[in-house]
């Protein structure tokens, strides 16, 4: 029942997912982060099987990081995208493959552009405008469909993503709670209340 | 005494020095000189040919290819291109081993390398020579000429002990010192390709020990931004490109010494 919904406008990415750790029919926690801040201006946000979720983020993060102290600079979004997809790609055909999708958004500051890209456990990489993973994307995607701006300012760009919530809130049988969302712009990546 | 210390690229003399490095160092600078000049909108590389002669068969340097005869200057990646001095053998292993580390960062990043990330790959494998026992250090120089987006248009220079060093104009090889002093004279901050061009054959004019200026002695290259797509574009001379050139500048054969007394 996991969801996550990321979309772009003028000069920003933001990235919502829901905040339920589940197991089976339980909810074990209300308050999880399923997203994660890769680098000044790269956000990552994450569901699947638990476990390798977490695993599977922080292995990027780190190795993200160990870039940036090495190299001196960030990964920019696209390079970014594509070697997190390459380890997805290289885990499927190992003996213990995590099963992980992501929405990877990020801020480019060489060439002043937000990107989003969409990632999934079978090592596909789809540079989008707006994206959502989960059952909720029945009902979101429709709806980005219709709304989607890529040049929206913020306001209007979190109006859609409250619609969006809203949507799911309404339609699907399981509410998924609160959710998270972080956004990222030429100012950095950060955390953000609707 | 010394010879204790020469024979091993891995020991330090009681001086504190590394004898193999400075012999290497030693033996590029009487390779052919290789100069780079840094612009705004491009970078220029120009080289002096030392294996020469009528009896060389030139015919792969003037049709198919890249451009250049492979001695001196060579295409790494599509936003880097390098010249070397040295011993040409190891320049080849070192030229190879580029292009691996370049296709390999295209296939895990999907991008073009990063210029400096090239060097600094070079320069981890350069430096592992001086450090580990029993073998010799690249005679290699090398000069890199690259675009990418985080620092647009780069020159590096590296030596055989691994260190690297960005440089807005350089010049490794024979002569290299008259050629750097000329270059600090006339190096200006803003200078366009056009005028890097034309100081670069200047230089080369100068500085080198044949007489005459053409392009069975010369390699000439120079990476600027294609204008429609804004992506890297490098361009290494066919010898006809060089020697219309070097007329275009004046400093075709005949009227060089001419030309000399005018500059």
């Amino acid at each position: 029942m996991e969801c996550q919904v990321a979309l772009t406008g003028k000069g920003y990415v933001l990235v919502a997912a829901d905040t339920v750790a589940a197991r089976s029919i339980v909810k074990m926690k209300h308050d999880e982060d399923k997203i994660k801040v890769l680098g000044s201006h790269l956000l990552m946000s994450y569901s699947g099987e638990p476990g390798d979720t977490v695993q599977f983020a922080e292995y990027i993060e780190r190795n993200l990081r160990l870039h940036q102290i090495r190299y001196l600079q960030p990964l920019r979004p696209s390079p970014a995208a594509a070697w997190i997809r390459r380890q997805l790609a290289d885990s499927l055909r190992s003996r213990s493959p995590y099963s992980v999708n992501l929405l990877v958004g990020g801020y480019d500051i060489a060439t002043s552009e937000p990107h989003l890209y969409w990632v999934d456990y079978l090592g596909t990489l789809a540079h989008v405008p707006y994206a959502a993973q989960g059952y909720g994307s029945y009902f979101v995607l429709s709806l980005l469909d219709r709304y989607h701006n890529p040049e929206a300012t913020l306001e209007e760009g979190i109006e859609t993503l409250k619609r969006c919530i809203a949507e799911m809130e309404k339609r699907l049988i399981v509410g998924l709670g609160k959710f998270k969302v972080k956004i990222v712009d030429k100012d950095g990546a950060r955390e953000i209340e609707l | 005494m010394a010879r204790r210390y020469d024979s091993r690229t891995t020991i330090f003399s009681p001086e504190g020095r590394l004898y193999q490095i400075e012999y290497a160092r030693e033996a590029i600078s009487h390779a052919g000189t290789v100069l780079g000049i840094l612009a705004k909108d491009g970078v220029v590389l120009a080289a002096e040919k030392k294996v020469t002669g009528k009896l060389l068969d030139l015919s792969s340097a003037k049709e198919g290819g890249y451009g250049g005869s492979g001695e001196k200057i060579f295409l790494l990646n599509s936003n880097v291109i390098a010249g070397v001095a040295g011993i040409t053998a190891d320049a080849n292993s070192l030229v190879n081993y580029a292009r691996t580390a370049a296709q390999r960062h295209l296939f895990s990043y999907n991008e073009d390398i990063p210029v400096e990330q090239l060097a600094q790959r070079l320069c981890d494998l350069k430096q592992g020579y001086t450090q580990y026992g029993g073998l010799r250090p690249f005679g290699v120089s090398l000069l890199y000429a690259g675009y990418d987006v985080h620092y647009n248009f780069q020159l590096y220079h590296s030596d055989p002990s691994g260190n690297y060093s960005g440089w807005k104009a350089t010049c490794i090889g024979a002569n290299n010192g008259t050629a750097q002093s000329l270059l600090k004279q006339e190096y200006k901050d803003d200078i366009t390709v056009e005028e890097a061009i034309g100081l670069a054959v200047r230089v080369m004019g100068k500085t080198m020990d044949s007489t005459t200026l053409g392009s069975e002695k010369l390699e000439f290259a120079v990476l600027t931004l294609d204008k429609t797509t804004k992506q890297p574009h490098a361009k290494i001379y066919k010898p006809a490109e060089i020697d219309a050139l070097l007329s275009k500048h004046g400093l075709a054969k005949k009227e060089e010494d001419a030309e000399m007394r005018a500059v």
